[in-house]
């Protein structure tokens, strides 16, 4: 198969970056260490390429119409300039992809799939289209997606970038919070700075035209190192998202996977409706509504490890026999790292109703032994 | 390409082994490199009777679980315990305080000079 490459992937490889395949594409796996880059990220900031997200924008006087019918999310709500984490479910409600959607503009919206995803979400889109006064495209060649993610995050953004309150979109960065965005510039250049991510930690993830990348993120390097940014790679970024709690499609998310499996029910809109009020038949909606109602037939829980062998995504969740053994499975772990932040295994698996109570002593099959773990609220780990 | 240690012999599974009455055994920088951070590490008993090339331990990284082969036969006299406290001495020192066992030779499988490793590591 061969990989797209990104358009920083010069300067990973002039940084001595370990590559690796991910949703198609070449991008680092780590430059120096996992835990180094990880533990960055938690006490000053990382400097990560997402160039791999898709990009989709979607415009056009129906377009939040348009996409209350094609996502579960309720997008004629969405205020300008801010930002929605949402799911796009096919008509059984299996999840195609999660996906945040920024308001950039009147009419105007822009969605990030999963780069695994991308070409899935886009065609689901273009079929969903028909009939809306809207345009749907693929943008994401023409860009480069590049995170500052960390506590030190808007200090370095300020070194870096500039306020111009005739591209702003009418916010600051003084005032922008949590999933909101607005335009800033870098140098003569306009990027698209919104206060999202996916580590658990105050950051932002910047879009810039692919010609300008470069230059972005030899700014953001060079600008950050100060105050202790370093670049990291897909392995801190998977580490961080765990501790923090936050699903993988591909892990906890799958077309055999409802939003309520997940326990995203909140995010999806059964009683959104239309501009005169009726209610809205979006798609997957009459699926996603009776399994609102049903009882679970598997949860996704957090576990903790109270050993030190971390679970791994596939194993077994058991019960432990009388003498410690493996017994009976009760789920399956989706994801797992030894915790860099906790210092001991984390884990998140889809469970049994029956066990998936906070506190529940289960084990976790690592490879023929029964390793402890308990059941544990997520996030693991919550910024202070 | 890198440079290995001379003194040193190699496995194609990423072994090293000095020539010490018992011999030391631990893996080699490219391995650690591959690996990534090492987060725990699984060794054989001391005193148990191991074959050349047969799976012995178990070495986990943040991102994966490797199994540790052993490039000669013998009997198990030493395991690094400071290792096993302390995992990140085999990413920090895979040559030195990094080593995972000891061992009394009593037969070899193929081991490779240290250009030899180096062609076949890459």
């Amino acid at each position: 198969m061969t990989t797209t490459k990104s358009p920083l992937h010069d300067e990973h490889v002039a940084l001595g970056a370990h590559l690796t395949e991910f949703g198609g594409w070449d991008m680092p796996l780590r430059y120096t260490s996992d835990l180094a880059e990880h533990r960055a990220v938690r006490e000053a900031a990382g400097l990560f390429d997402l160039s791999h997200m898709g990009g989709i924008s979607v415009t056009g006087p129906e377009a939040a119409a348009f996409l209350d019918h094609a996502l579960v999310g309720n997008f004629s709500a969405l205020r300008p300039m801010r930002a929605r984490y949402t799911m796009i479910c096919a008509d059984d409600g299996g999840v195609l992809d999660d996906l945040i959607v920024y308001h950039n503009g009147t009419d105007e919206y822009f969605a990030v799939p999963n780069a695994a995803n991308a070409d899935t979400v886009l065609v689901a889109l273009l079929e969903r289209a028909a009939g809306f006064d809207v345009a749907v495209r693929d943008i994401s060649a023409g860009l480069a997606l590049i995170a500052v993610q960390g506590p030190r995050a808007e200090e370095i953004l300020r070194e870096v970038l500039t306020e111009d309150a005739e591209i702003s979109g009418g916010t600051s960065l003084d005032d922008l919070r949590y999933y909101a965005c607005l335009g800033m510039r870098f140098g003569e250049e306009i990027v698209l700075v919104a206060r999202t991510g996916y580590t658990g930690e105050d950051g932002f993830e910047i879009w810039v035209d692919t010609p300008h990348a470069v230059a972005l993120w030899r700014a953001l390097l060079a600008g950050g190192e100060p105050y202790g940014l370093v670049p990291a790679g897909l392995a801190a970024r998977d580490s961080l998202r765990l501790e923090a709690g936050m699903p993988l499609y591909g892990n906890e998310l799958d077309t055999t996977t409802t939003p309520y499996d997940a326990g995203a029910g909140r995010i999806v809109k059964l009683d959104k409706t239309s501009d005169d009020g009726t209610p809205l038949e979006f798609v997957g909606r009459d699926a996603l509504a009776a399994r609102s109602e049903a009882d679970p037939e598997r949860v996704l829980v957090g576990l903790r490890g109270t050993g030190r062998r971390p679970a791994r995504s596939g194993y077994a969740v058991v019960r432990t026999t009388d003498d410690g053994e493996v017994g009976e499975q009760v789920g399956t772990v989706t994801s797992g790292v030894p915790s860099p932040t906790l210092g001991h295994p984390i884990a998140m698996a889809y469970v049994r109703p029956e066990v998936a109570a906070d506190g529940t002593e289960l084990a976790v099959d690592v490879r023929g032994r029964a390793e402890p773990f308990v059941v544990t609220a997520m996030p693991f780990y919550r910024r202070g | 390409m890198a440079d290995y240690p001379s003194n040193l012999r190699y496995s194609v599974e990423h072994e090293w082994i000095d020539d010490g009455t018992p011999a030391t055994v631990g893996v080699t920088s490219y391995a650690v490199e591959a690996l990534g951070d090492v987060v725990y590490l699984e060794l054989p008993e001391v005193g148990a009777e191991i074959e050349a090339g047969s799976v012995v331990g178990e070495i986990e990284s943040t991102k994966s679980v490797s199994e540790l082969y052993t490039p000669v036969s013998g009997k198990v006299v030493e395991v690094n315990e400071t290792a096993v406290d302390d995992p990140a001495l085999v990413n920090t020192e895979p040559f030195g305080a990094g080593w995972l066992f000891k061992i009394e030779v009593s037969g070899e499988g193929q081991l490779l000079s240290a250009e030899e490793y180096a062609q076949h590591a890459g």
